[in-house]
Formats: C-alpha cells, sequence, structure tokens
C-alpha cells in the first residue's frame, strides 16, 4: 500500500490503518448481530463401490435437510422423467459432469455444502471403482468423517476393503460404516448385524498393527436405506408415507440418525500438538508503511498447522534451526496476542534472521523432527509404476525438495485385510496400490510422524517431468541423515 | 538406515492442554484457508493476475488478498474483461476498488478483441458476449505472459464446478479438462506448470454464497450498489426481471415497469436478471437468502441455456 493511504474501502467498517497497538483475540471478536459463529465445517467423504448407493445417499442428506435450491430440483425432476423414472432421482444432484451421465458413474470427486441450525458440511463424493482410487484418497485425506457405504445385498467387499484401508492410513478421525439398502432385503436386522460383525472382524485383527485405539474406537456402524431416507435423517417409519411393510422397515435400530453422528463428530483427536506453522510468503512492506510502528522490515505471511502461536514465544526456524522469538503476531489492522490453528496470519520476529517462504517455525522446546531419509505410506497414482531409484519432488505445504526412491519396502494389500503388508519383496508400486517405502531428500523434511499430525506428517510427490501429481505420503519415521 | 523397512513405534505424544476458546469459527476458517491459497500463488508463480470483475466474489477476493500482504502492497495486477455490456455501476466500483487497494488494475475489452477479428460476436439480437470473453482472456494471458489467474468461482455455484480443483491447470488453448484433474490431497497444492500451460487458482471453492455474505457482512466490504434494493426499469422475459439499457432495449409489444429490485449476481447486463427485493442491507440480504429456495445462478439467463451449459463454456476457457 502507498504511504500515507488512509481512504476507506468499508461500508461503514474501520479504516485502514497500521496496526496500533491494541491487543486483542481473534476470539474475542463479537459475532456478526442475527447470525451465530459456526464452528468450522465438517469434511465429510463417501466411500463405497459404484452403486452401493454414494450420490443417492448424498442427494438425500441435502434433499431432507432442505438444501437443495427449487430451480435444481426442477432440473433434476426434469431430467428423471426424460428417463422415464417417476421420482426424482436424488443421485443427479451430485453426477454433475456430463462424461458421468453418460456412462452412468461417477467418475470424478465432487463436492456438496450443506448445513443445519447445528453444523456445516462439505461433503466429497469420492467415487468408487478400483481405478480411482486417488479420488478417495484425495477425499480421505481432509476429511475429518467417513461414510463408508455397503450395499447389504452384496456385504464386505474387495472395495470395502481398500476403502477401510485408505480410510485408516489417512487417520480420517471417524469412520461411520454405513449399511445401505436395507429395504430391499428380507430380514434386515440380521443382516445388518452379519455385515457389521464381518466388517469389526476384519477391523481390529488388521488396523492393530497400524491404527491407535482411539481410531478404532471411532468406528461407528448404522443401517440405512438412502433411497428412502431411513436413518439418514429421519428416523426410520417417520417417512409420513403411512406404515412401511413389516420387515422392511428399520424400526428396530434405536441409535442416533446418520445425520446425528455428523453433527456430533470430533473434527481432530482430541490430542494436542505443541505450535508449527509455516511460512507462506515474505511480506516486504512499501516504504513508509510501517514507520514508527515497530513492525521489522520484513514480516511473514505464515499457516498455524497445529498448536498455538503467542507474542514473546521462543521459536526454532526450521530446517536452518536458528532461534527468536515472535515480536508481533496480527492479521490486517488487528494486533493479536496469539492465535490457533488453523489459522493464517502475519507474524514478525525479534532477530532478522534469514527466513524463506516454505521454512517452519515451531516451539523452541518440543520442535518437529527433521531427516533426509524417511520411511513414509505413499498412495501411487501414476500410470507407470513407483519403482527404486525414481527421481521425484516431495512437497511439503509451500515447501518443495527433490528426493529419490532408496527402497520400496512393502504393498498393503486388502485382500488379506484392511492393512495387511504383503510381503518384503514388493519392488514396485502398481497405480492405485499403497505400499511403504524409504526416500532420500536432498534437504531435510521437517516433519511429525503422520500419526501425531497430518499437516505435519504428509507429502505429496510430483513428478518432474510430466509435472503431475503422482503420490501421496505418509511419514512414519525419519532415519539416521 | 538401520531402521530401514522395520514398522514405526510412535513417539510418546506430548499432552498439552487443549483450549478451545481461541478455535477459529466457520469464517475464520475459510478465511484463512483463501489467504493461504492466495499467499501461495503469489509465491510460487512469476506472473499471476487477480481476475477483477468487480462482482462480490471478486471484491472478497480482493479484500483477502490485501489482508494476505498486509502491512505490504498486493503483489500482483487485477485484470479485467471488459465485455463492454457491463452495467454502470460495476465499472465505476471495479475503478475506485482497485484505487483504493493499490494494486494495478488492467482492462481488456472484448470489443477491442472483436475489432482484432481474436473473437467473434455471437449472432442474433442482444448477442451474449460469454463466448467472446474466453479468446479475450486467453489473448490477454499471452500477451502479458501470465502464469496463474486467480478467480472468485465457488464450488457450490453449479455442478461442474463441483468438481473443480483448487489449483486447476489450464492448456495453452486455456481448455480444462474435467477427466484429468490433479488429486488434491490434504492442503498442498501442486503448483508446477507445463511450457504454455496456466494456472487457474479458486481461493473461494469452499465457500458458499451465505459465506460470502457474511463475511461482507464481517469484514465490511465494499460492494457495487446494484446489490442492494433500488428502483430500476425493467421487463419481463420469460419470468425474469432483464433490466432495460442500450444493450437490452425494450422490444415491440413488451411494456417496461419500474420496480424495486436488486441483482443477485452481476454479470453482463445481457444476461443478468434482477430480483424484486426490498433488502437494503447486508442484514437484510442474508435473511432473504436464508428464506431463498432458488438458487444463485437460477436468475443468470448464461446457465440456463442448456444443463450442461457450465461444463462446455470451462471447457473452452470461461473463468
Ligand atoms: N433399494 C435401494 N436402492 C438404492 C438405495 N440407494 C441407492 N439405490 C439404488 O442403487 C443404484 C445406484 O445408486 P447410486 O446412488 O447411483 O450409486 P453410486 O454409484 O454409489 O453413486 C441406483 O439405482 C439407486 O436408485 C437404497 O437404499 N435402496
Amino acid at each position: 500500500m502507498p504511504s500515507g493511504e488512509s481512504s476507506t474501502v468499508s461500508r461503514g467498517g474501520s479504516p485502514i490503518s497500521v496496526p496500533t497497538g491494541d491487543h486483542d483475540d481473534l476470539a474475542q471478536r463479537e459475532p456478526p448481530s442475527g447470525s451465530v459463529a459456526l464452528r468450522p465445517p465438517l469434511r465429510v467423504t463417501t466411500c463405497g463401490a459404484v452403486d452401493d448407493g454414494k450420490s443417492t445417499l448424498i442427494g438425500r442428506l441435502l434433499f431432507d435437510t432442505r438444501s437443495v435450491p427449487r430451480d435444481q430440483l426442477e432440473a433434476i425432476e426434469r431430467a428423471s422423467r426424460a428417463r422415464g423414472q417417476s421420482e426424482p432421482d436424488l443421485s443427479l444432484l451430485t453426477d454433475g459432469l456430463r462424461a458421468e451421465r453418460e456412462q452412468g458413474i461417477t467418475i470424478d470427486v465432487a463436492y456438496r455444502y450443506f448445513g443445519t441450525p447445528r453444523r456445516r458440511f462439505i461433503v466429497a463424493d469420492a467415487p468408487g471403482h478400483a481405478q480411482y482410487t486417488r479420488n478417495m484418497a484425495t477425499a480421505a485425506s481432509v476429511a475429518d468423517l467417513a461414510i463408508l457405504l455397503v450395499d447389504a445385498r452384496n456385504g464386505i467387499t474387495h472395495q470395502t476393503r481398500r476403502h477401510a484401508l485408505i480410510a485408516t492410513l489417512m487417520r480420517v478421525p471417524s469412520v461411520v460404516l454405513a449399511v445401505n439398502k436395507l429395504d430391499a432385503i428380507e430380514d434386515p436386522q440380521a443382516v445388518f448385524e452379519r455385515v457389521c460383525s464381518a466388517f469389526a472382524e476384519l477391523m481390529p485383527a488388521d488396523v492393530r498393527a497400524i491404527a491407535p485405539p482411539d481410531i478404532r474406537a471411532r468406528f461407528k456402524t448404522i443401517p440405512i436405506s438412502a433411497l428412502r431416507g431411513d436413518n439418514v435423517v429421519r428416523r426410520s417409519g417417520a417417512t409420513g408415507d403411512g406404515p412401511a411393510p413389516r420387515g422392511s422397515t428399520l424400526g428396530w435400530y434405536t441409535g442416533p440418525t446418520l445425520l446425528e453422528l455428523l453433527e456430533n463428530a470430533e473434527p481432530r483427536a482430541a490430542r494436542a500438538m505443541p505450535l508449527r506453522l509455516q511460512v507462506t510468503a515474505v511480506i516486504r512492506p512499501g516504504d513508509g508503511a510501517i514507520a514508527g510502528t515497530g513492525v521489522q522490515a520484513r514480516a511473514y505471511g505464515v499457516f498455524i498447522l497445529e498448536g498455538r502461536v503467542s507474542v514473546g514465544q521462543e521459536v526454532v526456524i526450521l530446517p536452518s534451526g536458528r532461534r527468536s522469538r515472535v515480536a508481533s503476531l496480527g492479521l490486517y489492522e488487528r494486533s493479536l496476542t496469539y492465535a490457533d490453528a488453523p489459522r493464517a496470519v502475519t507474524l514478525t520476529l525479534e532477530h532478522e534472521i534469514d527466513v524463506a517462504r516454505g521454512d517452519f517455525i515451531a516451539d523452541a522446546d518440543r520442535p518437529p523432527e527433521a531427516s533426509s531419509s524417511i520411511e513414509a505410506d505413499v498412495v501411487w497414482f501414476d500410470r507407470n509404476p513407483l519403482v527404486s531409484g525414481a527421481r521425484l519432488i516431495v512437497k511439503q505445504g509451500a515447501r518443495s525438495v527433490r528426493a529419490i526412491v532408496e527402497r520400496v519396502a512393502h504393498r498393503h494389500d486388502p485382500n488379506q485385510g484392511a492393512v495387511r503388508l504383503e510381503s518384503d519383496a514388493a519392488s514396485e508400486l502398481a497405480e492405485n496400490d499403497v505400499g511403504r517405502v524409504w526416500l532420500k531428500t536432498s534437504a531435510p523434511l521437517v516433519f511429525d510422524v503422520y500419526e501425531r499430525s497430518r499437516a505435519m506428517g504428509s507429502f505429496i510427490l510430483i513428478d518432474r517431468t510430466s509435472t503431475d501429481t503422482v503420490g501421496g505420503g505418509m511419514i512414519l519415521q525419519g532415519g539416521v541423515a | 538406515m538401520t531402521k530401514i523397512g522395520s514398522s514405526s513405534t510412535p513417539p510418546a505424544s506430548a499432552v498439552i492442554a487443549d483450549e478451545h476458546d481461541g478455535a477459529p469459527d466457520h469464517l475464520d476458517a475459510l478465511e484463512s484457508e483463501s489467504i493461504t491459497i492466495i499467499r501461495e500463488t503469489a509465491g510460487a508463480f512469476e506472473r499471476p493476475a487477480l481476475l477483477f470483475s468487480g462482482g462480490k466474489d471478486s471484491a472478497v477476493l480482493l479484500h483477502l488478498s490485501r489482508k494476505a500482504f498486509y502491512p505490504g502492497p498486493v503483489p500482483f495486477p487485477l485484470l479485467h474483461v471488459d465485455t463492454g455490456h457491463n452495467f454502470g455501476e460495476t465499472l465505476a466500483f471495479r475503478d475506485q476498488a482497485a484505487r483504493v487497494s493499490g494494486a494495478k488494475l488492467i482492462v481488456r475489452s472484448v470489443e477491442d478483441a472483436i475489432r482484432r477479428g481474436i473473437a467473434s460476436e455471437d449472432p442474433g439480437p442482444m448477442p451474449s458476449r460469454n463466448r467472446a470473453q474466453s479468446p479475450t482472456l486467453l489473448d490477454a494471458i499471452a500477451e502479458l505472459g501470465l502464469d496463474a489467474l486467480i478467480g472468485g468461482a465457488r464450488r457450490d455455484e453449479e455442478k461442474a464446478r463441483a468438481k473443480e480443483r483448487v489449483f486447476s491447470v489450464r492448456d495453452e488453448f486455456g481448455q480444462w479438462d474435467p477427466r484429468n484433474q490433479r488429486p488434491e490431497l490434504w492442503r498442498t497444492f501442486n503448483t508446477s506448470l507445463r511450457r504454455g500451460g496456466h494456472m487457474r487458482v479458486f481461493p473461494l471453492s469452499d465457500w458458499t454464497e451465505l459465506d460470502v455474505w457474511r463475511y461482507i457482512q464481517r469484514e465490511h466490504v465494499e460492494l457495487p450498489s446494484l446489490y442492494f434494493a433500488h428502483e430500476r426499469e425493467v421487463v419481463e422475459r420469460q419470468g425474469r426481471l432483464t433490466p432495460i439499457s442500450p444493450f437490452t432495449p425494450l422490444a415491440a409489444g413488451e411494456r417496461a415497469q419500474t420496480l424495486t429490485v436488486r441483482f443477485r449476481t452481476v454479470g453482463d447486463l445481457t444476461c443478468t436478471a434482477a430480483i424484486e427485493s426490498r433488502a437494503t442491507t447486508l442484514e437484510q440480504i442474508i435473511a432473504e437468502l436464508e428464506a431463498s429456495t432458488t438458487s444463485e445462478r437460477g436468475s443468470r439467463l448464461d446457465d440456463r441455456t442448456s444443463e450442461a451449459a457450465m461444463e462446455d463454456r470451462k471447457k473452452e476457457g470461461y473463468f
């Protein structure tokens, strides 16, 4: 901003000015009149095989929470009639692309937004067939909750196992097994219980190897009919269309509805982390703009990944290892005493030290690890297999380093159970494989193990020639550098 | 390297008091994600620009950009592709907002592109210039050497947009390939480009229309007066209230009426319909939206032409 800039852009708002030193906290801001300050939205992903009913389920959630605008509803009614269907096909609400409509299958991740008075939701519709594992991984990587959909008529399938494997590896904090299409089955209660125990058998035995107890405890099960809306938003039997035929209702289920599970889910593991933030911009104020404000020559635009940052806090900059103290914190004309993850703020340090975009700043007493040799679980997306010796780019937020694959150690095989390692002999990962690799990097990676922090323990892999994103990685440990 | 192949033993996790009193709320979370995306764009690309139309979404983008780099300047120019069919209010607002922000404003005109033979006018009376916008923009990208364009599209707007990435690659023809999109995991974005291509960046991807309005209210973001209820001469066409202007004159047999209206979304005069409304304040607009049963783009004539209209336009390089 040019010096002396003092005009306002706001409709009756505060003028843009330099920090005046009146410290207050983000948390103490008054919510705007007439609206509730909502919690951050819960990110939900749905997974299941093709035709298990994912699109119908999301359509149902939107429809029964009255989140579908009238004109969109009319459009799908028209489309359904044109196909000779008497009822509006709710799956059309999410099947967005023409290519998909032609093939009648969901081929890519689509996002939907809806809310209730209690909470807002972002739903990612992740498709089911085997060659699109990458879409499920994409959605699961940021999901707070995953709905694993199972067609009651098929029970637990290869796809269910694969999705359970990915949800577990990606550390989705809550997983709901939703047994669908129970309206189309003879003895729904017995079938539901059979599917649940098959799933329970699958999970504890094999997840133990990688899932901490709090993740196992977060698996929930629910019987539903997405088509009729039973136990989705409404309790089964409360349809108002008169009594449903006996034996096909889900009235025996007394637990929470799917929507209630969503409304009550905790977005992340309760475990708090020490401060971790990443520098995403180096800000050089224009001449004079910060004269006399105590603001240093350089400020840093940062994203708080974990924990809390406070003015005066002792911090370490990584990978350099230099130490300093937080001199000031703020966002725009507002000065702050502290701010919590996940939050973008601007900060200055007491010392004039070299800090670059992509650097991490952390609690000086409890710093993250740093290593140039990393063991990680990798989800591989590329048509060309991942082999030892491959050269790739590892990107962690705003930081990129070069890497060489030293060894492909294992492949996870969903057929053997959710997460059993296939063998020590794996030498490559094919498209959509999930496996364990060792990487050597050109500069140390700064990380916490993925199990403790999805933000600090994850990276993407980029092919240097094609520039494509070819994989996602979850760090297990660092080796001796 | 002694530990190769062994499975990991997680370190004992540090237990720290979990204080929720400072937890960011819904709008804070959206704002923080958007600011981080904007900073990443400014840092990772040589010549980014912000597509600035003067509508509410681009006003929010400009506000977020100022917050992202304060106390420094917004480090990229604003680019407007002017169809020549804009509301006067939009253009006045565009110039004023750009001036106040200190960012450089670059305007490229569709009329100019048509004159130079780069773009062509759609046939028929009252032509829409949506189609002519794409070649004009691509020409500006080449001329200015831009490698990233920040746009205000949201995934809740339309079904084809629901599948759009935050960082969306375009080839040298500006085309979007919905079947070959990069997976986006966690919050780490792939910003690499192949020669000749460019990136479209959508920091408001996860915002809904209501989020945008609530944020405008919270942050006192200035908007063109078109969004607030005012008296205007309109004509009803196919159940829609079209503003009367030199580009959309009254046809024979039509009757103009003066109504109290506002615009829910602002595009060209040829494709934007007004809605009857008495909402003159942000509080009233938000209350009206909360009670509304129609989607935002329901009042855009350009999307109604066909079910797959938006998808086709996007493939051609429409924002
Ligand atoms: N009987 C019955 N059929 C369902 C149910 N849910 C979905 N279907 C049907 O299963 C088919 C596949 O559904 P869709 O939502 O497109 O599945 P997707 O491929 O997982 O998105 C459609 O014909 C749906 O009508 C249900 O609860 N009961």
